[in-house]
């Protein structure tokens, strides 16, 4: 399939690619690394006129240990994250769940940055980042803002991106050695989850985020909430289903995918607890 | 004279695919690879409504982009066509068919019927011009269901008067009455529904097609990624109305087909019509989107099959009932794919004449149905089969202990069925001990029970697939009564050249069968001589002019045995030739390791290479003897040839999710003699693997207002190496006694086994849970919602 | 870092009538440099196919699902379908007519396939053959496990990936 025509701008550092999408306005789009818009391109669902190429800005792609998080550069590939010694050691969680984004082909180019900018409630990244409670940097024509992971989704493939902005860098908290889990359900390896369920326990604190179970990324705080009163792994998972709103499709009605959301927490918060 | 065929060892050996260096080093040319200077590219406007009148079609704006070399409505072309696409398998004298033209003039009936086409100098360029053709539609209500297609409520093709295409009964019974009489008296019996949904081919290659006029005269050469050139040549001809012999078909390498391939589709037409109007080259390659909706899809049957059995468990009757569901046109075969499988509802298993059956098969706004992998064959061997499991439960026997009892015995074979039909070979107790013995039934029986246990969430199945393909499709005179529009027969030539280098023609022509090695191996074997020596020249009709081609396991089984024969009959003429040389008595020669040896004087010898040159010299040969070492066969076998095995799955079910996980998958699998036992188990392996994919994965899923809405592979789940298990395959060898080399087909038999093997230990798995049936693909939702329902709808 | 040089990469909004007017790119694939002017919206594989004349890589679909395109990258594998030709200018890409020897000796990979049956009609066969050798790259000594789902993103319908993945585990055996 073949993408309607469009111009070619590459940036050269985040700045500049800040000044070319003010310029070029709402008929721009930026690529990084081009897997979740060229798709959309080739079967004409997206048609840009413009596209930014930010996929050079070397100084974007960057593991650091940062204290008492981790930050994370929005242009770090998915096979950087997943393979990062820093991300393993202070947090597993998000670099195994990256490890589950799409296929290896997908991960030698997707980005961190492009996938949670997407706004995909599908996707694993977006979920995961909001369990653990990341901040998003974001730069624009006014300098650089922080946005709360819990903050960013504001709807279907719709984010708090202004449209001259752009994603920097991820601050992820570190783990400090918390139980983890990534379940992540669905019918082939490649797909995106059906429903996915990124977890992090400490004794009866912890952080449980949904894939694909509403028009955003879900953060179940109920489940959070019952296991911090005390409730049982089992009682709170109950709960997992309280905050989403899914829709039905080819591979799921709603209400399978509000029983798995309860039985893949139960079986997340009971291995992180493991 | 004495012949004495000593093995050189070459059949029958692991020998590695010469097909492979090409394939692997990306210089094998498929259609799309091959480039052609000045070539204009096709494209096609294609209906987004299921059923719509074309009020208009403005073409101007698109005909005014950059590169636009012109655009068509269907009625610009309606000129171009001497007759409708091809159907050649009428099936009853009354059977309806509608005008089914290339590009649509009137009406569409299905999303992604052609309704325009644009021809430009890119690719890019046609594209951007589709975009631009305006179409005005009048929608009009479309028709999914197939039992609501069968009311005539909504009539899709005015003109027929009825969504019905035609209905095909065969009843075979010893006296009038007979299968009602059966069920009257049975001790047992089941009546099951099954429902075998729609499946996309998807063969990794799109569809690809190249027509490239020739110099002067008017000769075209059609390039097509194709399983059939023989057949598409003539179809071309004649619904372009132009001379045959102008017309060159070459299908290149050649990225799999399974069936969907077997066809003559308005593409490859549409190539040729425009290449000889532009006279210049037009090309068009599939993208997947549009394949899945404009390729042909596979299955869509609704079964009820009824069992009568005794109170042993032995069959005594069975009914069928079909509904067909051909899509919104007959293609090349749709009609007749039910009737394949009309022959093999009573599976491996005897069964008395008080068999009744009965298709009716409609038109719905979907994409055409017709062969896919197996082809009527795995839907009638999934009903069989599925019947036979719960004809086990009803009677509360062990499924395999139920097979055993009604097995055609080893020693009636040859056998004659109810149908009529001789089955030429078969051990099925043979192959279904063997398969149990590698699964390791009897523990895992055991293990079930301590498993499945009230509350368990994880439950084992095992189920049970043994079959039978009828395969090879053939004799001629056979598919003159079901009303197949062509024969059965295959077309060989055999050439020794001056070097002693051979050349086979074949008319088969692979799309990754393999059958440049297994070809040269049989040339091996007969002639005494390395495979290396052997060139095997297909798929072109310039080259191989006589063919029918590649499908229904038929290549090795009509297409190698032709190469076989012919083989003999180089031979006979070799050894007349060494016996005049030689001044001895023909009947003297024995001929072993490619020479011919006068018995008791092992020093009077002459090799074929020899013979070869002497034959090419032509200086000195028998009176009366034309030169040149060569020899032609067209085959027409006797009978079909009837593979079959047993396959075993065992898999466990995750009762909380739905999910399907396959611990294991044991396929024992007689073809007969096996020519290259690498080939025959990457057969099986791939075969089971597509089987087990419409038992787990595939659906081509429309809406109720026609719109199909698993369009590409991200949404159509052809699983991939992450989701399907290893294959462990066992043989038994039992050969074809109407054959020389005693093989049978195995390109289907993996397909066939495989869904019902999967499905039945599926059920299998949750029987303890109430559940009787597990609809197709057994998804998890699917699964999960069974077991509710089943449970009463609490979980 | 962009590579301009008058290729006219950037323009300003005054230009935006003539949208999609082909850029120079240059592109080194299997050791050799290819420079050619593309449209933007041109994806590398049509660039390795149709510029460079390299029909090996082949496309099997146009969602990222089949990788039939896969090639590698900079020495990683990716989908040649789902990256612009622009964005590979001045990178370096291997196509499968890149993995014999320059004598014609198969890669140990290509090898491993042919003694293990690892393909038959072909298609699929240089992306699987582009993604297995990656994944050895990262993960020398795959469990057949690993292997499978290493090889997660590409599709075959001919094999049931059972001789693939012993082909795999064949080629990383040695």
């Amino acid at each position: 399939m073949i993408p309607a025509a469009f111009d070619y701008v590459r940036a050269s550092s985040a700045e500049e690619a800040i000044s070319l999408i003010g310029q070029y306005g709402d008929d721009a789009k930026l690529l990084a690394g081009g897997h979740s818009l060229i798709p959309l391109m080739k079967l004409r669902l997206a048609q840009p006129t413009v596209l930014v190429d930010i996929g050079r800005v070397s100084d974007l792609s960057y593991v650091r240990d940062a204290g008492d998080h981790v930050a994370i550069g929005a242009l770090t590939r998915h096979m950087d994250v997943e393979n990062s010694p820093v991300l393993r050691e202070h947090v597993p969680l998000l670099a195994h769940a990256t490890s589950h984004v799409g296929d290896p082909q997908v991960r030698h180019r997707g980005t961190i940055g492009g996938s949670l900018a997407h706004a995909d409630p599908a996707s694993d990244l977006p979920a995961t980042t909001l369990a653990l409670g990341a901040t998003y940097v974001v730069a624009g024509p006014n300098g650089t803002r922080e946005i709360a992971a819990a903050d960013f989704y504001q709807g279907y493939l719709t984010s708090a991106l202004e449209a001259d902005e752009l994603l920097t860098e991820i601050k992820v908290p570190k783990m400090h050695g918390a139980g983890w889990s990534f379940q992540k359900f669905n019918r082939r390896a490649q797909d995106w989850a059906i429903v996915g369920v990124a977890a992090w326990s400490r004794g009866s604190e912890a952080g449980v985020g949904l894939v694909n179970m509403s028009s955003v990324p879900v953060l179940a705080t109920s489940v959070a909430a019952a296991l911090a009163s005390g409730a049982s792994i089992e009682d709170s998972a109950a709960h997992a289903a309280d905050e989403a709103d899914p829709q039905a499709d080819l591979n799921a009605s709603a209400e399978y995918r509000q029983h798995l959301a309860r039985v893949l927490t139960r079986r997340a918060l009971t291995e992180a607890a493991g | 004279m004495t012949m004495t065929d000593q093995p050189t060892g070459v059949l029958g050996s692991r020998m590695l695919r010469r097909e492979d260096p090409a394939l692997l080093t990306g210089e094998a040319r498929f259609t799309s690879d091959i480039v052609v200077p000045g070539a204009l590219h096709l494209a096609l406007v294609r209906s987004p409504y299921a059923r719509a009148r074309i009020l208009s079609v403005d073409t101007s704006a698109a005909a005014a982009l950059p590169g636009v070399r012109a655009v068509y409505s269907g009625a610009d072309l309606a000129d171009l066509w001497a007759g409708p696409m091809p159907c050649a398998w009428p099936v009853t004298d009354d059977m309806k068919n509608p005008a089914h033209l290339p590009v649509a003039v009137t009406q569409a009936n299905h999303v992604g019927d052609g309704v325009a086409c644009v021809i430009a100098e890119s690719a890019e360029a046609a594209r951007d011009a589709v975009e631009a053709v305006i179409v005005e539609y009048e929608p009009l209500e479309a028709v999914t269901d197939l039992e609501d297609a069968l009311s005539d409520r909504v009539v899709i093709h005015d003109e027929l008067g009825t969504n019905r295409s035609y209905t095909w009964d065969l009843k075979i019974e010893e006296t009038d009455g007979a299968c009602d009489a059966a069920f009257a008296a049975a001790a047992y019996s089941v009546k099951e529904r099954y429902v075998q949904q729609r499946l996309i081919p998807a063969a990794m290659e799109p569809r690809a097609v190249l027509a490239v006029p020739q110099p002067f005269g008017g000769d075209m050469t059609l390039y097509s990624s194709t399983q059939v050139p023989h057949i598409l040549k003539v179809m071309t001809a004649l619904t372009l109305g132009i001379p045959e012999h102008q017309l060159r078909v070459i299908a290149p390498a050649v990225g799999g087909g399974f069936g969907s391939k077997l066809n003559v589709y308005a593409e490859e037409l549409l190539c040729v019509a425009l290449a000889r109007r532009h006279a210049l080259p037009v090309r068009w390659t599939e993208t997947r989107s549009e394949g899945c909706q404009a390729t042909i899809h596979g299955r869509g049957q609704i079964q009820d099959i009824e069992l009568a059995a005794d109170a042993d468990g032995r069959l005594t009757g069975l009914r069928v009932r079909l509904i067909g569901d051909m899509g919104a046109y007959l293609q090349l075969v749709t009609p007749g794919v039910p009737l394949l499988g009309a022959f093999l509802y009573a599976g491996v298993y005897e069964l008395p004449k008080a068999f009744d059956f009965s298709c009716t098969s409609v038109f719905t706004n979907m994409t055409p149905t017709d062969a896919y992998r197996g082809a009527g064959r795995p839907e009638a061997t999934y009903a069989i089969e599925r019947a036979m499991d719960a004809l086990a439960t009803e009677i509360g026997i062990d499924p395999l202990e139920l097979r055993r009892r009604n097995f055609i015995p080893v020693d009636k074979f040859p056998y004659e069925a109810y149908t009529g039909l001789v089955y030429d070979s078969g051990n099925h107790d043979g192959a279904a001990t063997l398969a149990a013995e590698m699964v390791g039934y009897t523990d895992l029986r055991e293990r079930q029970q301590s498993q499945n246990v009230p509350g368990a969430t994880k439950r084992l199945g095992i189920g049970l697939s043994t079959y039978f393909e009828m395969c090879g499709l053939a004799p001629s005179r056979v598919l003159a009564s079901l009303n197949y529009g062509a024969g059965g027969w295959e077309a060989a030539t055999v050439r020794v050249l001056p070097t002693n280098k051979v050349q086979v023609v074949t008319g088969t022509s692979p799309h990754g069968q393999g059958h440049e090695t297994a070809w040269s191996m049989i040339v091996a074997e007969k002639l005494g001589i390395s495979p290396d020596d052997v060139d095997v020249l297909h798929s072109d009709t310039a080259i191989a002019p006589l063919g029918l081609d590649t499908y229904g396991s038929r290549s090795l089984s009509v297409g190698g045995v032709a190469i076989a024969m012919t083989c003999d009959k180089v031979i006979d003429k070799a050894q007349q030739i060494a016996a005049h040389l030689l001044e001895a008595n023909p009947d003297d020669l024995e001929f072993s390791h490619g020479q011919f040896t006068v018995a008791g004087s092992p020093d009077r010898a002459m090799p074929l290479a020899a013979i070869a040159f002497e034959a090419f010299t032509a200086h000195n040969l028998p009176d009366g003897m034309e030169p040149n070492l060569e020899a032609h066969t067209t085959y027409d076998p006797p009978n079909f040839s009837w593979p079959f095995g047993t396959h075993i799955c065992v898999v466990e079910v995750d009762t909380e999710t739905g999910e399907v996980e396959v611990l294991k998958y044991v396929a024992v699998d007689d073809c007969g003699n096996q020519v290259n036992p690498l080939i025959v188990d990457g057969q099986v392996h791939g075969g089971v693997i597509q089987g087990l994919a419409q038992a787990l994965f595939e659906e081509a899923v429309y809406d109720s207002d026609g719109n199909l809405r698993t369009s590409t592979l991200a949404e159509y789940l052809v699983p991939a190496a992450s989701d399907v298990p290893p294959v462990i395959t066992g043989h038994t060898i039992t050969p074809s006694p109407t054959n020389q080399l005693g093989v049978k087909g195995v390109g289907e038999a993996g397909t066939i086994a495989a869904t019902p093997a999967v499905i039945n230990a599926v059920v299998d798995a949750l029987s303890g849970l109430g559940v009787r049936n597990v609809p197709m693909p057994a998804s998890p939702n699917t699964v999960w919602s069974i077991i509710n329902a089943a449970q009463g709808g609490s979980q | 870092m962009v590579h301009d040089g008058g290729h006219g990469l950037q323009r300003g909004g005054a230009d935006r009538a003539n949208q999609g007017d082909p850029v120079e790119i240059t592109v080194t694939i299997n050791g050799k440099a290819h420079t050619a002017d593309v449209e933007p919206r041109t994806l590398l594989v049509q660039f390795i196919r149709e510029s460079a004349g390299l029909t090996g890589t082949n496309i099997g679909c146009d969602t990222s699902s089949c990788g039939a395109c896969s090639i590698h990258l900079d020495g990683e594998a990716v989908k040649s379908c789902t990256v612009l030709a622009v964005q590979a200018d001045g990178n370096a890409v291997t196509t499968i007519e890149g993995m014999a020897a320059a004598d014609g000796t198969l890669h140990p990979m290509q090898q491993a396939f042919m003694e293990n049956h690892g393909l038959q009609c072909g298609y699929c066969t240089p992306g699987m053959v582009m993604a297995a050798t990656s994944l050895l790259k990262e993960n020398p000594t795959p469990t057949e496990e690993e292997v499978r789902i290493g090889l997660e993103g590409n599709l075959c319908r001919c094999t049931g990936y059972h001789n693939i993945v012993q082909s795999v585990l064949a080629c990383a055996k040695g």
